[in-house]
């Protein structure tokens, strides 16, 4: 939150391939078992049997400092040192939900690189004692999901998959689950019903998924691009991966960069690089010559930031960017926005998103996402009252209190409730004139 | 009713779970794909394999956007709209597609959240499977080209590859 | 936190709400602890009997240390927590989430059955904001739509509070309505294939905090203000849920459960919901009858004494049978068992219609309460179907097994509501419980056996607690012998105690009463005839006939006149053939009912009896609880109270009861009875959730009332919360009348000898399960117009691999033949039943009475296919 945190060294504006190298350098077969074999998959796998130590696995990923990238950023080994010891099954699942407006890295590594995933899974498997990992993929990932499991397949017939695995005694059976159309469900609890064969809508936490998880037993969830990750810790060793990055941010990760660059993409980044840097080096500025308007640091659901040179110098670092700035770097996605854009349309396109994907579990959540679409909707096509951008306001307070305050205050079940907000919020600081213009030209019903 | 084939098909599904009701969705995927839209019958159907109640069944299914609960053609074209696709063409894409097909009962049109392919903004799925880079005509003829068999479609759930 | 005490002396924790500390149960949530002391936190969907959803959002509160607003309802207490609820930011919280709800709620209000006692118009009124700004088009949907043949539901009145979704998955295990589609669309439905045909249906309607649904029996029959309430108990079945009971214009209108933690937990079950429409049938007997014309009650009254004088004078007191009173109040049972006994001398009385067991077993096995099976060390079923025989005692065993995790162990061979639940499936066939009982017990006892009686021995063993069996008779195609059987074996075990599952609404009351050969008021034999010596000028000698022994009798002709109470024994007694042809050989047949039905047709007189809500009293529920009825609307035609029909009878025979009003019956009842010793009308209306027997050993748990009404409003009154009864005082101590030393000779069952010779079964029959159905024929079903519409059309079950073996296929029409009867009936295959049984409902037409032979240990049929 508002911990001081050291200005970081800056970084150079350049990829540092690591989970995504694989698939990038053979972006034609890396998914293939032939391919992924050959340029060393499952070796970590293999060498993790070989030492039997489960405690190496968890000094590495601890000393690698490792956070979730799901967008939550709880670093990966102490989430497991909260795994009770009840004797109850544990159960390893995998969010490849990846439903996030404008997040697409979990993609590239499910449908480019399935034996990478396999082998974290396997490790981290190993590492918690579980014997059933399943993956959970967005039910859109048609081509991941038939990618995936034909890894599955081959791994199992190769051995690396299964029952006594290598001769080593220990079992793991991987199995893929599509989901059909539901952003919520990237939402962990709400995975876990999900996977249980119920209606997607969060759990009340707590219990924390990690000690009362799926089917009632203690569940870790981690993302896709987090658990890909754990080979490369194992096999550069912790400290190194630490080196990498700034501060508490340590490593590299996955950014997927949209909206109107010239090179749009996903790209691999150390943390420490700045958004300028991102923006306009790694991502080849604005298309067409325009200018940068706003921009979205983090996914959807949190506050954006505009073209000035506070934000464009802030450094990528998940903790800086938050006590500075007070909005996240989430799910990894950068959208970018040049001069022409109408940032209510945005507005309005996000909030019609939130209440599409509202699980309707929460008063607030269910009514107030609907009834901010309807009102953005007509500020944004032309039909704007004079004080639409108040009414916003308040019905943003009666979902998150604290409308200006970031991160949001959750008077809901889960987080998805107040992302809208946030947009209102970033309308109010950075558009209100701009909003309130519209509105006085638009045609007062 | 599921085949005989598919009977076997979701016998193994239940199977990969500990608990059969986890089963609820890849079943309805499977019955979506054989049938082209999940059916009040075949919520029963699936509420027996999965020890539970059709009314669970379609309190479930209902909950997720992807599967249809009327009969929706051959061909489901997604279409996305989101804050990325919005202010590259996606909009257009959608509202070329939607009266081009407006009466083509082969065709469902719809309009979907992100895909995860902003990088190649505007995109569309036909039956899950991606095309990106999209505009109002190179869209059309992507649909014309699964009608004419020239491309191969999957399953409406986006299940396996049509042989 | 520093504490001075150490942790684990201390079973409370300590709370400050609002600046006052009080001590609360750890992990008990926030919102109840809150209530417990006076400060009521706004809710939809918390309702106390279900698990919390924090769905509504409606209890934010402020927890010290906390960051943002957590909901009251999903908030354990813990040591030392500070809470407030009525910050600023809390009212503000209130508003904004009243505000939401109202944005998509249609606010018709003026034609809504809710109106007036809305809890959404009413928190709103108290906790919510004054104007909405939502200007924009609200959701829509069909206006109401049937789920089922009984409820309503209007999708755009739903606040999405799942408290109807809960219910019927959680508490009645019936998920045919669930939530559909998704955020601001989302609705409540059933699969449209399969309506909301739950037992419990109505228990929705009563807990859901807006209009969105409607009871189809209630449906703008009345505005709330136009209501009158009183509490009751409901009749419909021996467990007697407590209810309030509301009338508008002398018309019964609604019942409403009431939440009493020892008996219904505020469920009702729908028969006893709807149940009480046949109160105002046009069907009722509403004047009495002498040779099927309308006669005036003097009129009546002579021609019934009469018979009754000449057949005792003529033929002796053993000519005369009394049958029934099952269905009327304790004071009824009292008046008819004094005539009987005390008037006409005849011990031909039983109140069971050869469907039950045997008086002296019920009275005399030691009692469990309901609530005793909540913490059971195991749960023995020993008893018939409970959700169709005792429905919401189905519900709360239920609840001991899955929430609770009470262990079960099943004595039936057949499907039944809680099979998905049993934790050892004793399985026995017709006519071997008792030996099964037998192996059980040597297991527990130390002797070796293996599978599932081992299996079942050792959970027995391995929890601390009472055992309960749950005794009733489960098979009405077999004699009670087996069932009696284990009961002489299960009695041996250690901490064991009996729940009886006979069903009749006060068949435990009237069995109390002395409706019973041998049996005395107040859970004695007739050898113990002191108590009531004063009071009765006749006591028979010797014990007298039950119904199967009486029929019979009548058959030799040595049944000169029968009295049926509110009693159909050719419908209702398990073997019609004998039925019948008794009835028919009794030259007279006097009825008291309210419902004409087979048995009745037969009766020279007929006299019309108050029903439901027309009377009040007292009545004794199965687990020995006396309870209140009242009162509510006068009654129909010239109905009379059946203890005063009893009275005026016995005054034509010389005998002058000298009872003017019911609480004089109470009183006089409790003054013979031992078992109600240390009683009196008084106590029995001011305890509020009643007194069980032997009174004189329960008074420690007796509360008082707080006032003798019941008012349905203020925040915690109005019907969708639990409604709760207030009360204060516990009785400690025996009053001085207490009777105490007659407790000794409370009736002690000594366990009998029964054995049982099963004769063999041939490879081509199937041996018969005659059970019992929610919604059967009785007149409580037939003539409530919301029921008569779910009556069971019976069919024949049995074992697929039963089916295939005779070479039937499913579905289809056969012939069924006993050596009873025989006729035609649509066979269906279901799973979980034992091969080589076959189960059909008894009750009604083409039914299992048409098969038994009641002197049969069990009954034998063939299936066989039409040609
Ligand atoms: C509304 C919502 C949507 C989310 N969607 C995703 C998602 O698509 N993928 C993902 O990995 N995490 C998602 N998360 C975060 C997960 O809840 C969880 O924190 C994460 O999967 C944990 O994995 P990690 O520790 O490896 O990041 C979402 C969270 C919320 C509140
Ligand atoms: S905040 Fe919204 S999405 Fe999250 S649990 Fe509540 S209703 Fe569901
Ligand atoms: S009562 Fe607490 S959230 Fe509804």
């Amino acid at each position: 939150m508002s911990e001081a945190v050291e200005t970081p060294a800056r970084k150079e504006v350049r990829e540092t391939l690591i989970v995504s190298r694989r698939v990038r350098e053979f972006p034609d077969d890396a998914h293939t078992f032939e391919r992924a074999t050959s340029d060393g998959a499952y070796e970590i796998w293999k060498e993790v049997l070989r030492r039997a130590d489960v405690q190496w696995i968890h000094d590495e990923v601890k000393a690698s400092g490792l956070r979730g990238r799901g967008g939550a950023n709880f670093p990966t080994a102490i989430k497991w040192e909260s795994l009770p010891d009840n004797g109850l099954p544990r159960h390893l699942v995998i969010n490849g939900d990846e439903g996030e407006p404008s997040t697409f890295k979990d993609r590239l590594l499910i449908e480019g690189d399935p034996h990478a995933l396999i082998e974290g899974v396997c490790i981290e498997a190993y590492r918690i004692g579980s014997h059933r990992a399943f993956i959970y993929l967005r039910g859109e990932f048609a081509l991941g999901a038939d990618r995936i499991e034909q890894a599955v397949h081959d791994a199992r017939a190769a051995g690396y998959v299964g029952s006594n695995i290598l001769g080593s005694g220990f079992d793991v059976e991987i199995v893929v689950h599509r989901g059909a159309g539901a952003y919520i469900c990237g939402e962990e609890s709400a995975l876990i019903e999900s996977l249980e064969g119920k209606r997607g809508m969060p759990r009340i936490k707590p219990p924390l998924p990690i000690h009362v998880g799926l089917y009632s037993e203690p569940t870790v969830v981690n993302n896709v691009e987090t658990v890909c990750t754990i080979p490369h810790i194992l096999k550069m060793g912790g400290a190194q991966y630490a080196n990498l990055g700034v501060n508490r941010s340590t490593g590299t990760r996955l950014a997927a960069i949209s909206g109107h660059v010239n090179n749009p993409g996903v790209y691999e980044l150390e943390f420490g690089m700045t958004l300028r840097d991102i923006i306009f080096g790694i991502a080849g500025g604005i298309r067409g010559d325009k200018q940068l308007k706003f921009f979205l640091p983090g996914g959807a659901s949190f506050q954006w930031l505009i073209a000035s040179d506070e934000h464009l110098d802030q450094v990528y670092d998940i903790d800086d960017i938050s006590a500075k700035l007070g909005t996240t770097l989430g799910s990894g996605a950068i959208m970018v926005y040049d001069e022409d854009t109408d940032p209510l349309l945005v507005a309005w396109r996000l909030a019609k998103f939130y209440a599409h994907e509202s699980c309707g579990k929460c008063t607030p959540c269910r009514e107030g996402s609907g009834w901010l679409e309807k009102v953005l909707y007509r500020m944004s096509h032309g039909q704007g009252r004079p004080n639409d951008m108040d009414a916003l306001l308040d019905i943003s307070a009666g979902i998150s209190p604290d409308v200006m305050k970031a991160p949001f205050t959750q008077t809901t079940i889960c987080p998805l409730g107040p992302s809208p907000v946030s947009a209102i919020a970033s309308l109010q600081k950075y558009f209100r004139a701009e909003v309130e213009a519209a509105c006085a030209a638009g045609v007062p019903a | 009713m599921f085949t005989e084939a598919n009977k076997k098909r979701a016998v193994e599904i239940v199977a990969q779970y500990p608990k059969a009701h986890s089963a609820i969705l890849p079943l309805a995927h499977l019955a979506q794909d054989q049938d082209g839209w999940l059916s009040l019958d075949a919520m029963d159907e699936i509420a027996d394999y999965c020890d539970t109640t059709a009314a669970d069944v379609q309190g479930v299914c209902s909950f997720y956007t992807m599967y249809k609960r009327r009969p929706c053609g051959n061909f489901v074209v997604s279409v996305c709209t989101n804050v990325t696709c919005l202010v590259v063409g996606g909009p257009e894409v959608l509202e070329h597609l939607e009266h081009k097909y407006a009466n083509d009962n082969d065709v469902f049109v719809e309009e979907v959240e992100c895909l995860a392919a902003c990088g190649n903004a505007p995109s569309m799925q036909v039956n899950y499977e991606y095309h990106e880079h999209l505009t109002p005509e190179s869209a059309e003829q992507v649909v014309e080209d699964y009608k004419a068999g020239r491309l191969v479609a999957r399953g409406v759930s986006g299940g396996a590859v049509h042989a | 936190m520093t504490t001075t005490e150490p942790q684990s002396t201390k079973t409370t924790v300590s709370v400050t709400i609002d600046g006052n500390t009080v001590e609360a149960i750890p992990g008990e949530m926030l919102i109840k602890v809150a209530q417990e002391n006076g400060v009521y936190i706004p809710r939809f969907c918390w309702h106390e009997r279900m698990k919390p959803v924090g769905m509504c959002r409606m209890c934010l509160v402020e927890v010290d240390g906390i960051r943002g607003l957590p909901p009251a309802c999903t908030m354990p207490v813990a040591e030392g927590m500070v809470c407030h609820t009525e910050t600023p930011a809390v009212k503000q919280a209130q508003d904004d989430i009243l505000e939401f709800l109202l944005v998509n709620h249609p606010l018709d209000c003026p034609v809504c059955d809710r109106g007036g006692e809305c809890p959404l118009q009413d928190t709103t009124l108290a906790f919510g904001p004054g104007e909405s700004r939502f200007v924009e088009e609200k959701r829509h949907f069909e206006k109401p739509i049937p789920i089922s043949n009984v409820v309503l539901l209007d999708r755009e009145r739903c606040i999405q509070c799942a408290r109807c979704t809960r219910f019927a998955d959680e508490i009645a295990g019936d998920p045919l309505i669930s939530f559909v589609d998704r955020g601001g669309h989302t609705q409540v439905l059933n699969h449209p294939n399969h309506p909301f045909a739950s037992y419990f249906s109505g228990n929705v309607v009563q807990i859901c905090p807006v209009g969105a649904l409607t009871a189809k029996p209630y449906r703008f029959r009345a505005r709330p203000w136009d209501l009158a309430t009183v509490e009751t108990s409901c009749t419909q079945c021996s467990v007697q849920c407590r209810g309030a009971l509301q009338s508008s214009s002398n018309r019964l209108v609604r019942l409403l459960g009431i939440d009493s933690n020892a008996v219904n937990h505020g469920w009702l079950c729908d028969k006893g919901r709807y149940g009480f429409e046949y109160v105002h049938s046009d069907d009722r007997i509403r004047e009495p009858l002498l040779n099927g014309a309308i006669a005036s009650w003097p009129q009546a009254l002579d021609a019934a004494a009469d018979a009754l004088r000449s057949a005792r004078d003529l033929h002796g007191a053993e000519s005369i049978g009394f049958i029934g009173g099952a269905r009327g109040t304790n004071e009824d049972a009292y008046a008819w068992s004094r005539l009987a006994k005390g008037v006409l001398g005849t011990d031909n009385v039983d109140a069971q219609l050869g469907d039950g067991l045997p008086a002296e077993l019920i009275l005399g096995v030691e009692r469990a309460s309901i609530a005793e099976c909540d913490s059971a060390a195991a749960i023995v079923l020993l008893a018939p179907d409970l959700k169709e025989a005792l429905p919401v005692l189905h519900l709360r065993l239920r609840r001991a097994a899955l929430d609770l995790r009470v262990p079960l162990i099943d004595f039936s061979c057949a499907p039944h509501g809680l099979s998905s639940e049993v934790t050892h499936a004793l399985a026995a066939a017709p006519g071997e419980q008792g030996a099964r009982a037998e192996q059980l017990v040597a297991a527990v006892n130390g002797a070796s056996s293996d599978g599932v009686i081992a299996a079942a021995a050792a959970t027995m063993k391995a929890r601390a607690g009472t055992i309960v069996v749950v005794l009733g008779r489960a098979n009405l195609a077999e004699r009670s012998d087996a069932t009696v059987q284990a009961v002489a074996a299960l009695a041996q075990l250690p901490n064991v105690k009996f729940l009886s599952a006979l069903r009749r609404g006060n068949v435990h009351g009237a069995l109390e009463a002395g409706l019973a050969p041998g049996i005395l008021p107040g859970r004695v034999t007739i050898e113990y005839r002191d108590a009531v010596a004063a009071k009765w000028s006749a006591i028979p000698e010797a014990p007298g006939l039950d119904t199967e022994a009486m029929l019979r009798a009548a058959l030799e002709g040595k049944i000169k006149a029968l009295v049926l109470i509110g009693a159909d024994p050719i419908a209702d007694f398990p073997d019609r053939a004998l039925a019948e042809a008794a009835v028919r050989a009794v030259p007279t047949v006097i009825a008291i009912d309210g419902f004409h039905n087979e048995s009745t047709q037969r009766a020279k007189v007929v006299l019309p009896a108050t029903m439901f809500g027309e009377k009040s009293g007292t009545i004794t529920n199965l687990e020995g609880r006396i309870q209140r009825v009242n009162q509510k609307v006068s009654p129909d035609g010239l109905a009379m109270d059946d203890w005063r029909i009893a009275s005026e009878l016995a005054f034509r025979l010389g005998h002058d009861f000298d009872l003017e009003t019911v609480d004089e019956v109470t009183n006089e009842l409790v003054s013979v009875a031992p078992a109600l010793a240390g009683g009196s009308a008084q106590l029995f209306r001011s305890a509020r959730d009643g007194v069980r027997i032997p009174v004189a050993q329960h008074h420690a748990e007796v509360q008082l009332r707080k006032g003798l009404g019941l008012t349905l409003d203020g925040p915690d009154g109005v019907s969708w919360e639990p409604i709760k009864v207030e009360a204060e005082i516990t009785v400690e101590s025996v009053p001085e009348n207490g009777n105490t030393q007659d407790a000794f000779a409370l009736l002690r069952w000594d366990g009998g000898s029964v054995r049982v010779d099963l004769p063999g079964r041939d490879a081509y029959a199937l041996r018969l399960i005659g059970s019992v159905s929610l919604y059967d024929h009785g007149s409580a079903v037939s003539e409530s117009p919301s029921l008569v519409g779910l009556r069971t059309v019976p069919k024949l079950l049995v074992a697929a691999a039963d089916l295939q073996r005779l070479g039937v296929p499913n579905g289809t029409e056969v012939h069924v033949a006993s050596a009873n009867g025989a006729f035609n009936i649509v066979v269906q295959a279901i799973k979980g039943l034992q091969p080589g049984v076959a189960q059909l409902a008894a009750g009604s037409g083409n039914a299992a009475n048409a098969l038994i032979d009641a002197a049969a240990v069990v009954n034998d049929v063939r299936v066989e296919t039409i040609r």
